[in-house]
């Protein structure tokens, strides 16, 4: 008895060959989605209103390049360059000792998180009408001179035309960068906090100085937490470059694409073609995105790049929030 | 004035001298009134139960907490503060880290920079602080890591490495700054048992080159064996101090019984 026991338990079982559950319900919706599928493309091929040949012609014509490269990607670029320098200065502000530095930190990304990017454009478009020069020199320095009995002291340095300066691309610029910087300098105040407590004392207790410590030691600490969501920060800018139709800003994608379109009575076309540069530009950033998290992510385990991936999620929902749309 | 504390001189062998430090976490009296002194080249070993206040007064040492009440020097200097006409003035940021600079600190969790290489540790501060040139350093810190048993280590992140490892590279990075003092918070409390060892036998060495060292622990054979001075500490007061050999073998005092016999 206890032999056949120990023979049994020792040989091996035949391998299980059992009837795999049926699943119907996947059948059925390859069957749908394939007839939506079919429905789709008929419509893309058979429907005038598309007029493809027209809008092929049209979407690589020289305004619309130039809108490309100096609106679309230039303004992505430099908006983004502004938005993480200012955006770290506005988080270290944010986490400093000083009550004032700290509070007008908050207030500032409370105002720009606060109103919504379409709105602050069109606030920027028209901030001209405060200024007919833009001057730099002392301040008050009208006012100054009136309490020593000197009649319109003038202590400018130098000055531009705000037709000049404050042109729809300047404006553009400027509105989507301070914009930015609030959004950032929430992702850089996050990553300097996710830096352990001990790495600020080890630092102190070498003899660093606060500056020192935060250069060399918390913010290259802080990159591998803040660089993820700053991709994503860069694909929302890259679309939300479209908002700068309403500053307006001319040399832009979605300006020319919109006013070939009205011109022609084609809009419909046009604003195809707009999709189709979008999904080509936001995919090239898609694929660097990909490589950067992975690069990232390394070391991390499963659950690191869960997190990583949740964290790119939010930020996505945050950078959403500021798009008025 | 009677009650005005002098400052020890560097000529009377006082590496250290604390007089009453008081310090609170709101409500919560962790030290209260601790008077202390560590002569030069003096192996200082504070023990006590958890709590007791042991890792705070070490802290206040380099002004890494900000004591309430009380003084404290280091090698005649009063540690973050200047005393002018009777008055106390705070250091600036930049002063209280060239204070720190003289004092090297050893925590219980290593807090080793884990973006840098092992020689990137130990160059770094060196390198930012003396403006030493960065061959010279790169060359102290290698025999300095050499001296901690670590010289094939020197590439290799701090991720790589073992808590014993990690902690010996901890000391190489505190020693590169030539410090007067070294403090010891816990070194070995976060190391799995066979890695205690190692750590320990790198702080004998110090001691044994006549670094001044405090060092709080729990390992009662390392006070017997390498303490000049045993200080026993419970509720924020010192409770017993004196030779570690006469401590450990006949304490004179209650809690510090207590607490051996269940350490021991």
């Amino acid at each position: 008895m206890t032999t056949e026991e120990a023979t049994t338990a020792r040989a091996r079982p035949e391998p299980i060959k059992a009837v795999p559950v049926r699943h119907p319900g996947r059948w059925v919706a390859v069957a749908v989605l394939a007839v939506l599928a079919a429905m789709f493309v008929h419509l893309l091929v058979t429907n005038e209103a598309f007029n493809w040949s027209f809008m092929v012609d049209k979407m690589f014509r020289p305004p619309i390049i130039e809108g490309l490269v100096r609106g679309t990607v230039l303004i992505t670029v430099s908006a983004m360059l502004i938005g993480v320098t200012l955006g770290v200065v506005i988080a270290v502000m944010r986490l400093s000792d000083n009550p004032i530095l700290r509070g007008v930190a908050w207030l500032y990304t409370w105002f720009f998180r606060a109103v919504p990017r379409l709105v602050l454009l069109a606030v920027f478009g028209n901030i001209g009408i405060l200024w007919s020069r833009v001057e730099f020199g002392v301040p008050f320095d009208t006012q100054l001179g009136q309490l020593f009995g000197i009649d319109n002291l003038q202590l400018r340095l130098f000055g531009f035309s705000s037709r000049d300066l404050l042109t729809g691309f300047m404006a553009g610029l400027l509105g989507l960068a301070l914009s930015e910087a609030a959004y950032m300098a929430e992702i850089v105040r996050a990553g300097i906090q996710s830096v352990d407590e001990g790495q600020t004392e080890a630092a102190q207790a070498l003899g660093l100085s606060r500056g020192q410590l935060l250069r060399r030691v918390v913010l290259p600490q802080a990159m591998r937490v803040i660089i993820p969501p700053t991709g994503n920060e860069t694909i929302a800018m890259l679309k939300d470059t479209s908002l700068l139709l309403y500053v307006p800003v001319s040399v832009e994608l979605f300006f020319q694409l919109d006013a070939v379109g009205k011109r022609t009575f084609q809009i419909f076309p046009m604003y195809v073609a707009a999709c189709l540069w979008y999904l080509f530009l936001t995919s090239i950033l898609l694929v660097g995105q990909y490589f950067l998290e992975r690069h990232f992510g390394k070391g991390y385990g499963a659950s690191g790049r869960a997190r990583m991936k949740l964290r790119g999620m939010t930020a996505e929902a945050g950078g959403a929030a500021g798009v008025a749309k | 004035m009677p009650t005005q504390a002098t400052a020890p001189t560097a000529e009377s062998g006082l590496m250290v001298r604390a007089e009453q430090v008081h310090k609170s976490f709101g409500p919560l009296e962790v030290l209260k009134g601790i008077d202390l002194e560590v002569r030069s080249g003096e192996v200082c070993c504070l023990l006590g139960p958890s709590g007791s206040g042991k890792s705070t007064f070490l802290r206040c040492i380099n002004h890494l907490e900000k004591i309430d009440a009380g003084r404290i020097w280091v090698d005649g200097d009063l540690i973050g503060y200047r005393e002018r006409g009777g008055k106390l003035h705070e250091m600036r940021d930049k002063e209280v880290a060239a204070q720190r600079q003289a004092i090297g600190m050893v925590f219980q969790r290593f807090n080793l920079f884990p973006h840098m290489t092992v020689l990137g540790n130990v160059v770094e501060a060196p390198v930012l602080l003396r403006r030493s040139k960065k061959a010279e350093a790169r060359e102290r810190a290698a025999e300095l890591l050499e001296r901690v048993g670590l010289g094939d280590k020197l590439g290799a992140y701090p991720g790589q490495l073992s808590g014993g490892q990690q902690q010996r590279v901890a000391i190489a990075r505190a020693l590169a700054m030539r410090p007067k003092l070294m403090l010891f918070d816990e070194p070995t409390s976060a190391l799995d048992p066979e890695l205690v060892g190692e750590v320990l036998d790198t702080m004998k060495d110090l001691a044994r080159d006549g670094m001044t060292m405090i060092v709080v622990t729990h390992e009662i054979g390392f006070a017997r064996e390498v303490g000049d001075h045993l200080v026993f500490m419970d509720g924020g007061v010192v409770v017993e101090q004196g030779d570690p050999r006469e401590v450990i073998a006949a304490p004179r005092h209650e809690r510090t019984k207590a607490f051996l016999a269940k350490v021991l």
